[in-house]
């Protein structure tokens, strides 16, 4: 009989762009991990990364990852066995990957395997897929995509599922970063090149996938939002999570030794509903997964069993994202403080959009919060009693710069001439920022996968190339 | 039937976690005992979360229950005031619907079970 492979423990490090920096240093030196995943981007991260790469078309990525590699690389010279699989290239995996390999090169380490997955971005082949009649249609609103919405277009990419990833690894890769991969598929990926399974075992697929989305969102299965908050011992050294998955898909969550934070069947069942649809269907590029039917059990301190979760022939279109350029916004903060400091802030905010009126400015959008009276769920809870302070939020857009310009300048004459009691004007003036528009659509599996390329080789190598194409 | 009409917060039975998906939020709910699931099963509707969050203006809302966790998972259409890319709202992405939630009434299960 074949010996069974070992099973593969995964650590997530990163749950978005921005999240904490030592987590994947920990999981990686105290963790014991076969792979650590480093998951960066959230929907409106490729929104930021396009504005990046607009400005300069090296960019585009997230150069947060090259540089954790040079802390990470004298784990890597002493873990031989340790793999890397990240989403890290972003809008510009190649450039990217050039510069993981300046990185690695640099700390004596240019002969790892280093790949970059590419083909998600589809935003060149919009306005020809829509002349050629692809139903673009908004995934939410049924909207059809108009030729308007085509041309300002920052980004457009597809859910890639594993299989990039899997042909990465066994091409050799010790380091493979991607562009927009479903979130589960960094996990699922791995778990294929390890026990070979074939891509219609649909139970262990969506098996790995329920892994992957449990780890995904790093802290968050391990304590984070956790309504145990209060108990949970040491949040600010929280342990990320951490998968063991076995050759026939059963995984056990757990997070690495002597680090802070919980796994027991509230975080990890709390984990399980976050951001999903139908819990019969998670739907991601590789699989139908069926959350209805899980098993959780608490097998040790920091250990819970996963089992049970059935999967089904994945979907025929694969889901588009486009974000769109879609005018400027801008937002203030103020502190208002009285009996009054409701009235007051509304008034105050008033003024504000009043004045931006009578400047000549009719905003298309602008909305007054005041937070700590009832705001944040607007109508929803309503506190008991008055409060004597809240905070007023002055937020506006338009398709104009100019006008969110003019709001930004308007907040500051509050301070002589609105009423007593409001404080905070030494944050500064608010900045306009580009606003986005989001499109979410399907299209036909076969149009996206055929862009779909590997580019694999050493890091030396990748740090040698010429500049690579810009995308 | 009952004959009184004390109500409890969602919270003392379950707890929650939300989050977005475009402008649609979705809130995990998971009791904290089979008793609690089933009476949530009874009480905690489509139509009681709809008329809770009705002043935000949202939309559909449909529930999926997952018994085997003692779960459901709500999806709330037209939650988020178009979402993260473009919504005004401080929370553009739902972040905060769950414990907002926790706050929805529902029939006290004590009183309940001992009236004739």
């Amino acid at each position: 009989m074949p010996i069974k492979p070992a099973p593969l423990t995964i650590g997530n490090g990163a749950g978005f762009w921005g999240d904490n920096l030592d987590a994947p240093v920990t999981l990686a030196r105290e963790g014991e991990i076969d792979v650590l995943t480093l998951e960066y981007l959230a929907e409106l991260t490729m929104a930021i990364l396009a504005h990046l790469r607009e400005k300069s078309p090296r960019a585009g990525y997230i150069d947060d990852f090259p540089r954790l590699l040079a802390t990470l690389a004298p784990i890597l010279a002493e873990k031989p066995g340790l793999t890397i699989v990240t989403n890290a290239g972003g809008l510009n995996p190649l450039w990217c990957a050039r510069h993981c390999g300046t990185v690695l090169d640099q700390a004596g380490l240019g002969g790892i395997g280093l790949a970059a997955a590419t083909g998600d971005d589809v935003r060149s082949h919009v306005p020809s897929w829509l002349r050629a009649g692809v139903d673009l249609s908004h995934q939410e609103t049924g909207e059809p995509m108009t030729a308007a919405i085509a041309e300002r277009l920052t980004a457009a990419n597809v859910y890639l599922g594993a299989r990039s990833i899997v042909d990465a690894l066994a091409a050799g890769a010790r380091i493979v970063a991607t562009g927009r991969v479903a979130d589960a598929s960094l996990t699922v990926g791995p778990a294929v090149a390890r026990f070979g399974w074939a891509w219609d075992d649909w139970d262990r697929l969506a098996a790995a996938t329920v892994a992957g989305h449990l780890i995904e969102c790093g802290a968050q299965a391990t304590g984070g939002l956790s309504h145990q908050w209060a108990d949970l011992p040491d949040l600010a050294g929280v342990g990320y999570p951490m998968v063991t998955i076995d050759a026939n898909g059963r995984s056990i969550v757990s997070k690495p030794p002597g680090t802070g934070g919980k796994v027991d069947l509230g975080t990890v069942t709390e984990q399980l509903l976050y951001e999903i649809d139908d819990p019969a269907c998670y739907r991601t590029p590789d699989v139908d997964a069926d959350f209805t039917g899980i098993t959780l059990d608490q097998v040790g301190v920091d250990r819970v069993r996963v089992s049970d979760a059935r999967g089904r022939e994945r979907p025929a279109s694969l889901k588009l994202v486009a974000v769109y350029r879609d005018g400027w916004t801008a937002s203030g903060m103020l502190a208002v403080v009285g009996r009054d400091a409701e009235a007051k802030a509304r008034a105050a905010g008033r003024i504000v959009l009043e004045r931006v009126r009578r400047a000549g400015y009719d905003l298309a959008d602008s909305l007054v919060e005041c937070l700590g009276a009832g705001d944040v769920a607007p109508g929803v809870v309503k506190p008991t009693s008055p409060p004597f302070e809240v905070v007023l939020r002055i937020t506006v857009r338009d398709p104009s710069k100019a006008a969110v310009e003019r709001f930004c300048r308007e907040l500051a004459p509050l301070v002589t001439a609105g009423p007593p009691g409001i404080a905070g004007y030494a944050a500064g003036r608010p900045i306009a920022r580009a606003a986005f528009g989001y499109w979410p659509a399907l299209v036909p599996r076969g149009l996206a996968e055929s862009q779909v390329r590997v580019e694999s080789r050493s890091a030396a190598e990748w740090a040698r190339m010429p500049e690579p194409p810009t995308p | 039937m009952s004959t009184t009409s004390k109500v409890v917060r969602l919270g003392e039975l379950a707890r929650t976690r939300s989050g977005d998906k475009g402008n649609r939020s979705n809130i995990g709910v998971v009791a904290m005992d089979a008793r609690a699931y089933s009476w949530l099963d009874q009480h905690l509707t489509e139509a009681a979360v709809a008329a809770f969050f009705a002043p935000m203006g949202v939309g559909k809302v449909t529930r999926y229950p997952i018994p085997g966790l003692l779960a459901f998972n709500f999806v709330i259409d037209r939650a988020l005031a178009g979402g993260a890319s473009r919504s005004c709202r401080i929370d553009t992405q739902g972040k905060a619907l769950g414990v907002v939630m926790l706050e929805l009434p529902i029939p006290d299960p004590r009183t309940e079970e001992h009236s004739p």
